[in-house]
């Protein structure tokens, strides 16, 4: 495969030559591959340069000579003018398996090659409807392309006599399926197997009536379904939300950053005008842009489909003040007079709370007038350790790409595919090359399937698992608790304490499964001072990774935020409480409460949350694809994201209203330009002092080499012409030394028949930025909690039915899954489904 | 000893009554080469022994059998050995009457392989279709356990062997050694991508031998008896005997054991009786359905039935699953029945033979059924043409046999199905 290509140091480099072109690849590239990786074209359809050859689709015979050798001498025998003769196979031979090997000679424009693709063209075309006024991929459609350019203006076959299937299967709520169209490349299947590991569509019968069909239930039950209808060949696999959309030639495209989770991964959003939005330009796609050192040419469904909330009708698109107690639009002039004067009164008693998904230009603005008022400036968040992650790294440099048998990768109190879909893929991928993957969580995980070693450990123990994985390695143990020491001398922890230190690259990512903040920032902690120890730090490919719950949280701590050790007090002391990109009332009564106490609440969000209910001034702000900016991810990539769609009439991006009033406080903040925003932060954090726009827009030849006109390579991923971001040096790399700091482990106490609730993940969650997309609805997880079977059968509860779940001081009815592999005692409650949970908490199941 | 008749090495059951009973078959020094092998013998010189005994692959190949085993990664384990009783090539039926018949010298075979490459278990692959004569091997199985020629520390060695039957599902396909191993591991029935070959990368990815079940039965005697011994028997390239499966257009059907090199006229006229009612001799197709359609004038008659010389009258010997075609079958009639047994069986993984087959399908069948034209022969050839050499496993290639050579060799038959004023339907547009 051409990753191979990246690594010509490492590798035995042959020479080939290819039509003409001669060329040196290392040893064992494929052929395909190597004519790519110069821009030059051998047709293919069911090779794709991330997934192993299979030689279906037979798109890419060429002919294949290698030097011959004299049998007794084994000298090579040459032409009469010196070259080495050359033996040709005397079949065409597929260049998406054959190997480059020294001297060889491949030709691909013979006459005899353009036959035969002529000739596979005609075959598959025997079987091919003829849609393609009406196919979504007419514009981007290898067969179409290819049969441009080399097949036959005329048909052969009879029309009559093709065999027809059905057009619209749904293999599940997110894909269609179009039988006729499918030409059998197994492109969308190896990606299930190979790739993403979710075996849930496959082939069923044979010869010509060889059809996709699903066997999950939910059908197509995975969260990269879309991505199988970018490596689609033809138009056989849509998405429902695309599906006779828009025609690929019609729309635009604009670069942006997923900021639904932490990996950042670069998108594409194409946008087209139409009638149905009055003449609107709106997004009709996102499409996956390619960075490798982020997220290859993938995305995962979140990224894909929930992009509607920026265009839902339901956006905020003019201030509102609370007039008799009823929020009433205003003018901007007005709303911000008001808003100054009551933050002026307040001065420090301001507490600025923003959420993780605003830019770093916002939350640097948000940061600095918090400051100049001598104010909190807060991160909505329960998790810690942002910091620990800036001096720690991971170093500049990183990318799980590169990371194989030298490294290790511990993964704590996360379920990484639901956190972090694309970092679950990653390091599947490098455990696949060798990499040593340890999975430390209460309960089983995906990545379970790639780990050498599962650590199981009680909800609450996060950090003392780590800790007595330091304890196993050190042999000056800090003093711990019983249970830290008994962790300590188990088997398993001692053999994956020996994989970590003994790894030349250390990776720890952390997550937030089942932890409070204070949790979360003892296990951040502990997963320091085991990367301190054993070293594992200033170095690319070693060092911590937060496995934030928002795109931007990284660039929240870098931009000075914090959480607060205790929201609601902080909430309810306040004088004014400037709430951005966050909805605390909407995640708890406790908060929605304390907000009813706070003094003069102003609320700046795209909707009307319930956290905006309760507000005294509401300021409707700018959608990230309507303007620019920059997110920085968990591995500390900072990556610039620009405007898709025109702005609501009137709106402003958050750091020009977050200027606006500091303008009239006396402090002058950039309004307008995002970039001028970064030219201050670089000034005032010393990370980001190197980065400019312009950097962060820079590219470099990726492999393999995607893009528009050879859809028929890497599918309709994007290219990346707009920038890879920057990765930023932690203090450790610049010569900080950092040291061990031992903490206090916390316990969670429970009394008698209680069950303890715990806070979990999913990834396709109700949340605010989630539901909007219709497309999704069927596809969201329910308001649920998992059981252990055993404690389900004591409760005498069965698998989906419903209970009454007391929880906060809150009732709800929600419906029970079950999980074998978690502990008893406990119950499972996902984030975001609507049920009010923020840390472990005793919980009460009654049946219905 | 073993007793062979003249040239009766697998069939010994037509002289040896019961020879299917194991008091019968040990009666008569079965599982004696076994035995010797295990407690007296280096499992290379098992293989040895083969390989000098010049012993080829009955499954259609021909591939040196002793050669195959000495593929056998030795730094990966564990090693499989899998006996090929798909026995699917319409025509052929002698792996049958073996594994019905004569089923502890089968198995003895597979035991010598599979002790020749350190394997400890063993399948036998049997087309779903067997599914009785799979229970019938199963008790056999049982039997052997019960009287310790399997299971643990056989004979008091370390060598322990377990023998497992199982089932295709009914696929023409799942004979390929590698889309059968794919069907062994519970997928589709699809061929894998070569190389890599079983011998390095087989059944869940370990080292294993495929071979056919003639082959494999061949192998007791050949250990017994010595490489030269079974050197006695047809020619230096292609030495032993072999079981041929007549059939078609002939008065004695049936599998008879001749060694290589005896020739069709003795195969058919000879043994086979010759042809029904008097009739001439038209064609032969050689190795089943798969063969290209061989003229049978007295050059092809007499050509000796080896792996080389068949070759020669434009044929191959494949599985030697001899169909006899007389002067009453109309060609074409035969061409589109083949076509439709291979677009019935096509496994649809590549391009040329899904498509292709499929479309010669219609093609055959419109000629045949009186509806074609003259440019739909030539098309017919055309699609056979691109098909050939382009696929991903021998199926494609197998399915364009009887169409290129019937066209080549009996154009009369297909001209008289075609009216010359048929307009020609070629072009969608027109
Ligand atoms: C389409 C196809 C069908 C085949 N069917 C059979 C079969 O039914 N039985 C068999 O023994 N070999 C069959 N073969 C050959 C096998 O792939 C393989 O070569 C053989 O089992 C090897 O054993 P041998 O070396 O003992 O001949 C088939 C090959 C192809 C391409
Ligand atoms: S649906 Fe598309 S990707 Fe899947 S096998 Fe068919 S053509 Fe290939
Ligand atoms: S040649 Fe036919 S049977 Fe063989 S892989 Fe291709 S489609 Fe399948
Ligand atoms: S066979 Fe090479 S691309 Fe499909």
């Amino acid at each position: 495969m051409s990753e191979l290509v990246k690594n010509e140091a490492a590798q035995n480099m042959v020479t080939l030559t290819i039509d003409d072109h001669t060329m040196s690849v290392p040893e064992g590239t494929l052929v395909v591959d190597a004519a790519r990786s110069i821009g030059l074209d051998i047709p293919v359809f069911c090779y794709h340069p991330k997934m192993e050859p299979v030689g279906m689709c037979r798109m890419c015979l060429v002919e294949i000579g290698t030097p011959m050798r004299d049998r007794t001498t084994s000298e090579p025998i040459l032409e009469d003018d010196g070259s080495p003769k050359i033996q040709f196979f005397p079949n065409l031979m597929t260049g998406c398996t054959f190997r480059a090997s020294e001297g060889m000679v491949v030709r691909g424009y013979t006459e005899k090659v353009t036959a035969a693709r002529k000739e596979v063209l005609e075959f598959l075309l025997t079987s091919h409807p003829l849609d393609c006024p009406t196919c979504d991929k007419g514009g981007e459609c290898p067969l179409q392309n290819l049969t441009m350019q080399f097949g036959d203006g005329e048909s052969r076959f009879i029309y009559d006599e093709k065999m027809h299937s059905a057009k619209h299967v749904a293999l599940g709520d997110l894909i269609f399926l179009d039988r006729e169209r499918c030409i059998q490349c197994a492109r969308c299947t190896r990606f299930q197997d190979e790739i993403v590991d979710d075996q849930v569509i496959g082939f069923s019968n044979r010869g010509r009536a060889l059809e996709i069909v699903t066997f999950s239930d939910p059908g197509f039950d995975s969260y990269w379904s879309g991505n199988t209808t970018d490596i689609c060949p033809v138009g056989a696999l849509t998405t429902a939300d695309f599906r006779f959309g828009a025609r690929p030639w019609e729309m635009n495209a604009s670069a942006s950053i997923c900021n639904h989770c932490a990996v950042g991964c670069n998108l594409t959003f194409n946008t087209r005008r139409e009638v149905k939005s009055g003449g609107e330009k709106i997004i009709k796609r996102v499409m996956p842009r390619q960075n490798e050192a982020v997220n290859e040419i993938w995305i995962c469904d979140k990224g894909r489909f929930a992009y509607h909330f920026t265009a839902s009708d339901q956006r905020l698109n003019q201030p509102l003040i609370r007039k008799d107690g009823k929020l009433v639009p205003s003018s901007w002039e007005l709303a911000l007079d008001l808003v100054t004067s009551r933050f002026k009164n307040a001065g420090e008693n301001l507490v600025t709370l923003a959420g993780g998904r605003l830019s770093n230009e916002d939350l640097f603005n948000l940061a600095e007038l918090s400051a100049h008022l001598g104010g909190d400036a807060l991160l909505y968040s329960d998790m810690a350790g942002g910091d620990l992650v800036s001096r720690l790294g991971v170093g500049e440099g990183t990318n799980f790409s590169d990371m194989g048998p030298e490294t290790a990768i511990l993964v704590v109190a996360c379920n990484l595919e639901e956190e972090a879909p694309l970092w679950w893929l990653r390091i599947k991928q490098a455990a696949e090359r060798g990499a040593k993957v340890i999975v430390a969580n209460p309960r089983k995980t995906k990545l379970d399937r790639s780990a050498i070693h599962n650590l199981r450990y009680e909800y609450g123990q996060e950090a003392g698992l780590v800790t007595a994985l330091l304890s196993a390695i050190s042999p000056k143990q800090p003093k711990s608790p019983a249970f830290v020491n008994k962790l300590a001398k188990d088997k398993e922890v001692k053999a994956a304490a020996k994989a970590l230190s003994e790894a030349e690259n250390t990776v720890i990512l952390f997550g937030s499964e089942g932890t409070s903040y204070a949790a979360s920032a003892a296990l951040a902690q502990a997963c320091a001072n085991l990367l301190i120890a054993s070293g594992h730090i200033g170095r690319p490919n070693n060092g911590l990774i937060g496995v934030w719950d928002k795109g931007n949280a990284q660039g929240a701590w870098d931009m000075g935020l914090r959480p607060s050790e205790d929201l609601d007090a902080a909430l309810k002391t306040s004088q004014a409480v400037y709430i951005s990109a966050a909805d605390p009332a909407g995640d708890s009564k406790q908060y929605a409460s304390a907000l009813k106490k706070a003094d003069f609440v102003v609320v700046q969000e795209l909707y009307m949350t319930a956290t905006a209910e309760l507000a005294d001034v509401v300021l409707p702000a700018q959608a990230f694809t309507e303007r620019e900016g920059t997110y920085t991810s968990g591995e500390r990539r900072v990556q610039r994201f620009y405007p898709a769609v025109p702005s609501l009439p009137d709106l402003l991006p958050d750091f020009g209203i977050t200027a606006e009033i500091a303008g009239r406080l006396g402090l002058e903040l950039e309004k307008t330009a995002p970039a001028s925003v970064m030219l201050q932060i670089a000034e005032v954090v010393p990370d980001y002092a190197e980065l400019t726009y312009q950097k962060l827009a820079k590219v470099e030849k990726q492999f393999p080499l995607i893009g528009r006109e050879d859809v028929y390579y890497g599918g309709t991923s994007y290219q990346n012409s707009q920038g890879l971001g920057v990765q930023l040096k932690p203090a450790a790399q610049n010569g900080d030394s950092p040291v061990l700091v031992i903490t206090e482990l916390p316990e969670v106490k429970l009394s008698g028949e209680e069950l303890l609730a715990v806070p979990v993940t999913r990834l396709l969650d109700l949340g605010n930025t989630v539901t909007p997309s219709e497309v999704l609805v069927t596809r969201l997880a329910k308001p649920h909690v998992a059981l252990h079977p055993q404690d389900a059968e004591k409760l005498g509860v069965e698998w989906g039915s419903k209970v009454k779940l007391i929880l906060n001081g809150s009732t709800q009815t929600v419906l029970v899954e079950f999980d074998n592999s978690m502990p008893h005692g406990v119950v499972l409650v996902p984030r975001s489904l609507g049920i009010p949970i923020i840390s472990p908490t005793p919980a009460t199941i009654k049946v219905l | 000893m073993s007793k062979v008749k003249g040239s009766r090495i697998l069939l010994r059951h037509r002289d040896i009554p019961k020879l299917d009973k194991l008091d019968v078959y040990l009666e008569d020094g079965g599982f004696e080469s076994f035995k010797k092998a295990v407690t007296k013998m280096k499992p290379d010189k098992v293989t040895e022994i083969v390989k000098d005994s010049g012993l080829r692959g009955r499954g259609g190949a021909g591939f040196p059998t002793g050669v195959k085993w000495s593929f056998i990664d030795a730094n990966n384990w564990p090693h499989y050995v899998v006996a090929n009783a798909d026995e699917s090539e319409p025509g052929t039926f002698k792996d049958r009457e073996i594994m019905e018949q004569n089923p502890y010298q089968f198995f003895e075979g597979v035991m010598l392989s599979a002790y020749a490459i350190q394997a400890n278990d063993a399948y036998i692959y049997l087309r779903g279709e067997f599914w009785d004569l799979a229970h019938e091997l199963d008790k056999k199985i049982k039997k052997l356990e019960k009287s310790g020629y399997l299971g643990k520390k056989l004979f008091g060695t370390d060598y322990s062997l377990n023998l497992y039957t199982h089932l295709g599902a009914g696929a023409y396909i799942c004979g390929e050694e590698t889309a059968l191993l794919e069907s062994m591991e519970g997928k589709l029935g699809q061929p894998r991508l070569r190389p890599p070959f079983p011998p390095s990368f087989g059944l869940f990815g370990k080292p294993t031998v495929v071979n056919n079940v003639e082959t494999l039965a061949n192998v007791p005697l050949i250990i017994e008896k010595g490489a030269k011994w079974y050197r006695k028997f047809g020619t230096e390239r292609s030495p032993g005997t072999k079981v041929f499966s007549l059939s078609g257009n002939v008065n004695k059907p049936g599998n008879y054991e001749l060694p290589l090199a005896s020739t069709f006229r003795e195969l058919i006229f000879k043994h086979g009786g010759g042809i029904p009612d008097g009739h001439a001799i038209k064609a032969i197709m050689a190795a089943g359905a798969s063969s290209s359609l061989i003229v049978a004038n007295d050059e092809a008659l007499d050509t000796p039935m080896d792996y080389e010389s068949v070759q020669n009258v434009g044929g191959m010997l494949g599985s030697a699953s001899v169909i006899v075609i007389d002067e009453t079958v109309d060609i074409s009639w035969l061409v589109n029945k083949t076509v439709h047994f291979f677009k019935h069986e096509s496994c649809g993984k590549c391009t040329p033979c899904r498509e292709g087959v499929f479309w010669m399908s219609h093609l055959t069948e419109r000629i045949d059924n009186g509806s074609g034209s003259r440019e739909d022969i030539v098309l017919l050839q055309d699609v056979a043409n691109n098909i050939q050499g382009k696929c991903l496993c021998a199926l494609g290639d197998f399915s364009t046999q009887a169409v290129v050579t019937g066209i080549e060799r009996f154009p009369e038959d297909f001209k008289a199905k075609v009216s010359p004023n048929q307009a020609a339907r070629i072009k969608i547009n027109e």
